[in-house]
């Protein structure tokens, strides 16, 4: 763990007291890194960790208050990415800097066209498209266009791009947010070729098991400093999850069976259409108890974006009824839905869930802002007051009722989110993708509290795409395929059981727990 | 020759085209969403470099800048507020400054009506239409029901100016809310329809032209006890009518709706995240037709106040000249969507058009012809600016480590320096 002076010539990258501020807000506070040449290197911490910005550091896109960076065991000074590529640095962002209309080939030589006769050479182009593509066992089609290929190949034309300009240092920032499983253990193949063939990688991640399953080494971060670095092969998810949020996590809540009670939420044999107008669900029929959270699982397309608007009045139901404590509320309003008692914390905080530009108090009375009003004006001190509550109550962290929104780091975004929708009392919350993008410390969080508005009699219908979640949380899992429920399968399913269900082949097992 | 502007320039040829704002898919989201930090150094800056390109060009014509800019000033008479302007030069500024006043009223209303509907999302360029509807309403009703209570009837003609505003702006809302018809579109559309419809109604043989003056393309006169009391200056010599107080409290009725409002929590809402508003319970299209409307009732009374303050009338080619409305953008644009701000941009551009106008600026410093063009330019500039405040916070920014953030995961927790700058 301590440097020792005889590798330095063989550390890629090294880090020394990297200090950078933010106003007062102190983003890294004397980070150390040791890079490896040959090595997968994770960089582990929570949302607001300081991952991001550590890395922005190292490819020249903000300037380091303190400390110093050595590559190749020279002190190097990086204004800019393009300096940053030409030492051999290359970054994938979570976001792709893609150009969507454009094909493989264009956007990979994007910034550093082969030219003939001053004139762009779209062969060569796709020649060394295709040269990369073999060379690294990446396979690419030069000729697709950006938009029609998925997103892990996205991300390869990414890699693609930043080995065709030299990286011998890759940098990739939460590769895995937006990839599906298979696409995961896919790239993770990638990682460990590259690494064979002697490119040196730090992958910034929050999940646990990827740094396990990957990387040969950890950094972890936390609020900003360095906990220390160590090897994978000793580790395990606990001691790393200890390290990442400075106490022990317990991975997977412990649940009393639930005391379901009546019926609250009952769907009967409901239909939509998806934005294209096509049929997305398709006869759906469903009861959640109060007391109880019932599971929706299955893989992501297959209904349940449709289903949860068509419950909060976002989307036409087209046929079928929703009745919430045996009251019709087919095709109501999202205001209308919302005053029967239906809670929605939100599948994106970002799109739907928040205003990020609103503060906290304003986002936290999104759904009351109305509450006490006269002569239409707000209520500024009922509000404030409000929030001050709320966001004691619910832990939010990193902000008072009035701090924007945006400001947040995500688990505490989300956190907002689920303190509004829980203040509002609703007989039923719909949770839809409640973690996605958390850490760890901020799931248990959320699981601890789901269950606890469980036990408070409401009917929680869950939607997760993450199979542990789905088994941690639910009393019983219903699994969605091409928008019909498919099967009913309790808590204790194995990964093959439901795994059958998802994907369309399981023999319609309809049975109740 | 019909009613001119006080001081104004003579009326532009008619409008072959519209305000020049390059309109990227972006516009109206940034728009939206620098307004919410309320900085004050972008737009001063942003005032600072127009004058200064400004200047540049006054030198490529071969005067002096700086005193072009003096020459302009005093002719704005806002030395007036100088407690050392005295005498003479004090009685000449009290009337230079209740012209500027006089532009200044229209323009807050004008700039408070493309305000509202940036906050929520909206681009109205239709404050021309708007505005032309409403002076039509105005002069109809101040000129008919001659024996009608004066104050009734003053309060009568704006309260229909008014209507008639916000229906003109409110079928623009409508139709987004609708049809999802582009509001940028609609308006502009609205703005042509507004002003051939005043050019049929006070054309010869129009339904409302005048009756005593059948050779004449001009309405009828507002009666006498219809007109805004003066409560400044000469009645007879355009001085300061009272629309200026009407002009300022609806900026702070502006303030209380867009800040203290639910209505204007809602057009914030709806302003910032559609998706987030309709997931809320907003109704996202209702607010559309209310900001609009809202939006269109500002520029309505702003007409009504040219009308029955000095205009007294409207001649066809007025309709045609009006291009005060597209100033009310610059104005938004630089007050940063605010009331005070909308205010005190609007107060510079009503002192620009009257500093550089035929009547007020000194011809031996700089030919007023070419002056009013330099309002023109800063104008122009202005709007560039904002709309590219990047530029702008850039010099702001010059000597600072810059971070671009590029996309959002490499943001880090502090966000995009250039916003929090903005």
């Amino acid at each position: 763990m301590s440097p020792q002076n005889a590798g330095a010539a063989e550390l890629a990258l090294e880090l020394r007291g990297i200090t950078k501020r933010f106003g007062a807000l102190t983003a890294n506070d004397a980070v150390d890194l040791q890079l490896r040449r040959g090595e997968i290197h994770a960089l582990l911490g929570e949302n607001g960790a300081g991952k991001s910005t550590l890395m922005s550091v190292v490819y020249g896109m903000a300037r380091p208050d303190e400390g110093e960076i050595l590559i190749d065991g020279e002190p190097v000074t990086i204004d800019s990415p393009r300096e940053a590529m030409d030492r051999g640095v290359g970054m994938v962002f979570q976001h792709f800097m893609l150009i969507p209309v454009m094909t493989v080939a264009e956007n990979l030589v994007l910034g550093a066209e082969p030219r003939k006769h001053g004139l762009l050479d779209l062969a060569g182009a796709r020649r060394r498209t295709r040269e990369l593509s073999d060379r690294y066992g990446l396979k690419v089609d030069p000729d697709a266009r950006v938009s029609d290929v998925s997103v892990g190949q996205q991300q390869r034309v990414e890699i693609l791009r930043a080995l065709d300009r030299g990286a011998k240092i890759l940098v990739l920032d939460e590769p895995t947010a937006v990839l599906t499983a298979q696409e995961t253990a896919e790239l993770a193949e990638v990682l460990r070729a590259l690494r064979d063939a002697g490119t040196s990688i730090v992958f910034i991640t929050h999940k646990l098991h990827e740094v396990l399953d990957v990387a040969d080494r950890v950094t972890v971060l936390r609020r900003g400093k360095t906990i220390g670095t160590v090897d994978t092969a000793g580790a395990d998810d606990a001691s790393l999850a200890r390290m990442m949020v400075g106490r022990d996590v317990v991975l997977r809540v412990e649940k009393e069976p639930g005391k379901p009670g009546q019926p609250l939420l009952e769907l009967d044999d409901v239909h939509a259409t998806d934005d294209r107008g096509l049929p997305a669900v398709d006869g759906v029929s469903l009861h959640v108890r109060a007391g109880e959270i019932v599971a929706v699982a299955g893989i992501d397309g297959n209904g349940q974006s449709e289903l949860i608007d068509l419950i909060s009045g976002l989307r036409p139901c087209t046929g079928g009824h929703v009745r919430l404590g045996g009251k019709d509320i087919t095709n109501c309003t999202p205001r209308a839905a919302r005053d029967a008692g239906i809670g929605h914390i939100a599948e994106d905080r970002h799109r739907r869930g928040l205003v990020l530009d609103f503060n906290l108090s304003e986002n936290l009375a999104l759904m009351d802002y109305r509450e006490g009003t006269r002569f239409g004006l707000l209520k500024p001190r009922r509000m404030l007051d409000a929030a001050s509550r709320l966001l004691h109550e619910f832990d939010v962290r990193g902000g008072s009722p009035v701090t924007p929104a945006r400001s947040l780091s995500g688990g505490n975004q989300q956190k907002v989110v689920i303190a509004r929708e829980i203040s509002g009392n609703p007989d039923a919350l719909i949770a839809a993708q409640p973690t996605r993008g958390l850490d760890v410390g901020a799931i248990e969080f959320v699981h601890r509290r789901l269950l606890a508005e469980r036990d408070a009699g409401r009917a929680i219908l869950l939607f997760s795409l993450e199979l542990d979640e789905v088994r941690a949380l639910a009393d019983r899992i219903v699994v969605i395929y091409d928008g019909r429920i498919v099967g009913e399968l309790p808590p204790t399913a194995s990964d093959e059981e439901l795994g059958l269900l998802m994907t369309g082949s399981g023999a319609g097992r309809v049975a109740s727990s | 020759m019909s009613s001119v502007r006080p001081g104004a320039p003579a009326p532009p040829p008619p409008p072959d085209g519209q305000p020049e704002i390059a309109l990227s898919p972006g516009f109206v989201a940034r728009m939206t969403g620098q307004m919410r930090a309320g900085g004050w150094i972008a737009p001063l800056l942003t005032v600072v470099v127009a004058f200064f390109m400004g200047g540049l060009v006054v030198a490529a014509t071969g005067h002096n800048p700086l005193s072009t800019y003096k020459a302009i000033f005093d002719g704005s008479g806002l030395q007036w507020l100088f407690p050392w302007t005295s005498g003479p030069d004090r009685d000449t500024a009290a009337i230079n400054l209740q012209q500027t006043l006089l532009t200044t009223g229209p323009l807050i209303l004008l700039g408070l009506a493309v305000g509202y509907a940036f906050r929520a999302g909206l681009f109205n360029i239709g404050g021309q239409g708007q505005y032309i509807v409403g002076s039509i309403a105005a002069v109809w009703a101040g000129s008919s029901w001659a024996g009608m209570p004066g104050w009734i009837h003053v309060i009568l003609a704006m309260v229909l100016a008014t209507a008639a505003g916000a229906t003109w702006a409110g079928i623009s809302g409508a139709l987004r809310a609708i049809t999802g018809a582009n509001e940028v579109i609609t308006t502009i559309m609205l703005n042509w329809i507004a002003i051939w419809l005043g050019v049929y109604l006070f054309g010869l043989g129009g339904p409302l032209q005048n009756n005593a003056q059948p050779d004449v393309p001009i309405s009828n006169d507002i009666v006498h006890s219809a007109r805004l009391p003066v409560f400044w200056g000469d009645a007879d010599l355009q001085g300061l009518h009272i629309g200026i107080f009407v002009a300022l409290a609806a900026a702070v009725v502006y303030w209380v709706l867009l800040n203290r409002s639910t209505k204007g929590y809602e057009a914030r809402a709806v302003g910032f995240n559609p998706e987030a508003a309709r997931y809320s319970g907003i109704r996202v299209g209702r607010t559309y037709v209310l900001v609009m409307a809202t939006c269109g009732a500002l520029a309505g009374l702003a007409g009504s106040l040219d009308v029955l303050g000095w205009q007294f009338h409207i001649a066809t080619n007025d309709i045609q000249g009006t291009q005060l409305a597209f100033l009310g953008i610059a104005v938004a644009l630089l007050g940063r969507n605010t009331a005070l701000g909308t205010c005190l941009a609007a107060l510079m551009f009503g002192a620009l058009v009257n500093g550089t106008s035929v009547r007020n600026l000194d011809p031996a410093v700089f030919e007023p012809e070419l002056a009013q063009n330099l309002t023109t330019v800063i104008q122009g500039l202005v709007v560039l600016f904002v709309s590219a405040d990047v530029l702008i916070l850039l010099i702001y920014n010059k000597l600072r480590p810059r971070r671009r953030a590029r996309g959002g995961g490499a943001a880090g927790p502090a966000g995009d320096t250039i916003e929090v700058v903005a």
